[in-house]
């Protein structure tokens, strides 16, 4: 069996990057993931890649967009205000079909707000972030573990849709540290190679266009539409989540991420007091799994949602609850993390005990 | 079993090394383990702190507002912290650098003249090892053999240093067991 | 007999306590632009525009008016205010990160519009705030965190010399580099920076002062060290001098 090893999170990030095969790093400093950049400013040059330290988060996108045009695994990561300034890129790359994994490790906001843990960039994530008609899948950890499998997931995932992948972690889990068992290194010959679009020279064959831009309506409909028919191709198979002891629930808890793991504290700690609770934690934030948790819903006392924002997934599960359950809300917000206790004082309290 | 503990102290203390010591330790002995720091611009000359939450099962939050232990470097911790370990739970206070007594009565207090220890041993700066002896030997939390191993692990490259700081470790643990035999 | 005040804080500056570090000559760039616009008056027509870096606090210390920009934008913010408001003295405060990494284009375009504007650039070699990474302005050979190897010129490109660069575009009406190291070299800083706000003042155009600055905590050096590390290795680097001056000395 593979060595389990003691990391931080943001090294887990970057070292599971380096085993799917990603060589290509790009990166501007911000706080609370700086030794995420740092680790592969160690790390590529021992693998024979190539890291950059950029001048800023806009260069960086257009750095990886230029990366994906070739094909190869590119992955960067930044904090909110960084992925706020990468909002353009994403767009083009989405509409030009390029594979990338970026992590945004969220912070308190808006604006410069804090560098404590927080998750108020689900709605940039989820819902666009920058402009027109395009979804990116969102990946979202809640323990180091998760998060080096799903680093593995996103360049999949990319690859196999040609859209870029975020994974969205928080300060919890950029700083925590915990044991994880890497996966084998992949070997960068061996993964996909992209030769049908790729820019890597018209040797012997047609000229390849990498862009996401046609000045004819017409023509750039047919675009939009082929996108929509991926996006739903990605909904219909790629929705995940986690159950945690939903079967004799009273109450669900919703939440992603950090406040996902806290959660099962809450569960356990509100079962030892005799109120049955689970939890439903959505890992991929888009595709959302609507279906999944209308049916786990019906006819419990009580769904309660909570995370570090104002109330951003909550209304992904009001689209999925509908009428069948009461819904409470408990936010923490502008990097405060809640503690278990506090969560299960206001469960309770809505529960009326 | 959960045990959720605090360590707390200025920048310079090594209160970040001890818990990721003993983090290591605990993950060796086959337990679940997380390490959650403070961080930010407040570490800049100020107090640091981390959380270190050790299970059977996996852990499911890395922060936590009680703990069974809270070891407390300076005197700022000590005000900090010192409220929020839960009855009979235990407190450990860097007597070197702490001159006063905890508000506390239901919970096991042990002083460590951390300074003193790693002074005889003839080394400042193997006084947090001192209070990290005193934590496993107060505790039991984790076997002086992983902890011994998580060190070398931990301080690799400096094997010079291993020795001193095992002795130092062991000098910490005895004071903890000899103190609560009183 | 009466006490004598030899040395008294500027009232440019609020009571709050400086966050920097022990030995980082932030404090005194900070202290030196207070007593200037003591001296010239000006503390209740002035509008600071921090940035984001360890100086992203500047907004408590200076006792004027004062908002904080995204990283790199203080020069357009500054740009903003002073559009609107042409009676009002605006300066920018920035990091080598904010002003020649991610802010290259704002300050490039403030300087050659010749916006009447004031900036105050601190060149410390380091991204401080955020734990020591590489700036654009990191000598070759640096070890930083995320020049582990030392900063390579192949992979990282040079140090930037942005004075020499903006010095070339027609709307800067002062521009120096200086250090404050010794009593002397402060007493031309200010002198630099007392300028570079005339510029402003008399409404000929765009004033910098670029400030050599040590940052001990990241450079892993003791306050005094890095004075001398300065000294050696940055000032050959960056050579003190005035590059532009259009003010002139009767004043
Ligand atoms: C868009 C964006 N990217 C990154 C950051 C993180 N950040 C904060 S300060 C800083 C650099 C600070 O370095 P410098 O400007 O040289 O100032 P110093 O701290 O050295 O005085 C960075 C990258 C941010 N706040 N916003
Ligand atoms: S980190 Fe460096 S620049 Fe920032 S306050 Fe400390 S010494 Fe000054
Ligand atoms: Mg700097």
């Amino acid at each position: 069996m593979a060595e389990r090893v003691l990391v931080k999170g943001t090294e887990a990030i970057g070292e599971a990057a380096v085993r799917a095969g990603c060589r290509l790093f790009f990166g501007y400093p911000i706080t609370p993931q700086n030794e995420l950049p740092e680790y592969m400013s160690k790390r590529m040059p021992e693998v024979g890649g190539s890291f950059l330290q950029t001048e800023s988060e806009v260069a960086t996108i257009n750095m990886v967009y230029g990366a994906a045009c070739t094909g190869r695994r590119v992955m960067t990561s930044t904090s909110s205000p960084g992925f706020s300034l990468m909002q353009e890129g994403v767009s083009y790359m989405a509409g030009a079909e390029l594979p990338a994994v970026l992590v945004n490790v969220v912070r308190g906001g808006p604006g410069l707000g804090d560098i404590q843990p927080a998750q108020g960039d689900y709605w940039q994530a989820t819902k666009g972030g920058g402009h027109g008609d395009y979804k990116l899948i969102v990946l979202a950890p809640s323990t180091l573990q998760e998060a080096v499998d799903l680093i593995g997931l996103a360049f999949d995932l990319a690859d196999e849709y040609r859209n870029p992948v975020i994974v969205l972690a928080d300060g919890v889990i950029g700083q925590i540290m915990e044991p994880v068992t890497f996966p084998e290194f992949r070997d960068p010959d061996t993964l996909p190679k992209h030769d049908s679009w790729a820019l890597q020279g018209a040797v012997g064959r047609e000229k390849h266009v990498v862009t996401s831009f046609d000045i004819d309506p017409v023509v750039l409909e047919k675009m939009n539409f082929e996108l929509v028919d991926k996006f739903e191709r990605i909904e219909s198979k790629e929705k995940r989540w986690e159950e945690y002891k939903l079967d004799d629930a009273d109450v669900v808890i919703t939440s992603f991420g950090t406040i996902g793991r806290i959660s099962k504290s809450v569960v356990e700690k509100a079962r030892e007091e005799g109120i049955k609770v689970g939890l439903f934690r959505p890992i991929t934030l888009w595709p959302f799994p609507y279906e999944r948790l209308e049916e786990i819903v019906k006819g419990k006392k009580l769904v309660l949602d909570v995370e570090m924002n104002m109330g951003q997934m909550l209304e992904d599960v009001k689209l999925a609850v509908k009428d069948n359950a009461p819904i409470a809300f408990y936010k923490r917000m502008g990097g405060m993390v809640p503690t278990p206790e506090e969560i299960l004082n206001a469960l309770k309290m809505e529960l009326g005990r | 079993m959960t045990t959720r503990i605090i360590f707390a102290g200025f920048g310079g203390q090594g209160v970040m090394l001890m818990g990721q010591i003993l983090s290591l330790a605990g993950m060796l002995e086959g337990k679940h383990v997380t390490w959650m720091p403070s961080y930010g611009p407040e570490m800049r000359g100020g107090t640091a702190n981390c959380t270190v939450v050790m299970s059977d099962e996996e852990v499911a939050s890395p922060v936590t507002e009680k703990a069974e232990v809270v070891v407390a470097m300076n005197i700022p911790s000590l005000l900090k912290f010192q409220d929020d370990v839960i009855p009979n739970g235990f407190l450990f206070i860097n007597q070197s650098v702490i001159d006063r007594d905890s508000n506390r009565t239901d919970i096991n207090v042990i002083k460590v003249p951390c300074n003193e220890i790693a002074d005889e041993l003839g080394n400042l700066k193997v006084s947090n090892m001192a209070m990290l002896g005193a934590v496993v030997g107060g505790t039991d939390i984790v076997s002086t053999d992983n902890l011994f191993k998580a060190l070398e692990k931990k301080l690799g490259s400096k094997a010079s240093m291993i020795e001193i700081n095992k002795q130092a470790v062991m000098k910490g643990y005895e004071l903890a067991k000899a103190s609560l035999v009183k | 007999m009466a006490m004598q005040i030899i040395q008294k804080k500027p009232e440019s500056l609020t009571d709050k306590e400086f966050t920097y570090c022990p030995g980082c000559t932030h404090g005194i760039t900070h202290r030196l632009v207070a007593e200037v616009l003591d001296e010239l008056g000006i503390r209740e027509k002035t509008v600071t525009v921090g940035p984001v870096g360890c100086s992203v606090f500047a907004y408590q210390f200076f006792n004027t008016d004062a908002t904080v920009a995204a990283h790199g934008r203080a020069p357009a913010v500054a740009t903003g205010i002073k559009r609107a408001r042409p009676d009002l003295c605006v300066f920018t405060y920035q990091g080598d990160g904010d002003l020649a990494a991610i802010g290259t284009a704002e300050i490039m375009h403030a300087a050659n519009r010749g916006e009447k504007i004031t900036t105050i650039f601190i060149n410390n070699a380091i991204y401080g705030m955020t734990g020591g990474q590489m700036a654009p302005t990191t000598l070759l050979g640096m070890k930083t965190t995320t020049t582990p190897y030392g900063r390579n010129s192949n992979n990282d490109g040079y140090p930037i010399h942005v004075s020499e660069i903006i010095k070339e575009t027609k709307g800067v009406a002062y521009l120096a580099r200086v250090k404050v190291n010794t009593p002397q070299d402060v007493q031309k800083a200010k002198k630099a920076i007392k300028k570079a706000f005339l510029a402003q003042l008399k409404g000929i155009g765009f004033g910098m002062v670029e400030v050599l600055s040590t940052c001990p905590t990241n450079w892993g050096l003791d306050p005094v060290a890095a004075l001398k590390w300065l000294d050696e290795h940055m000032v050959p680097e960056y050579p003190l001098g005035v590059f532009v001056d259009k003010v002139g000395d009767e004043q």
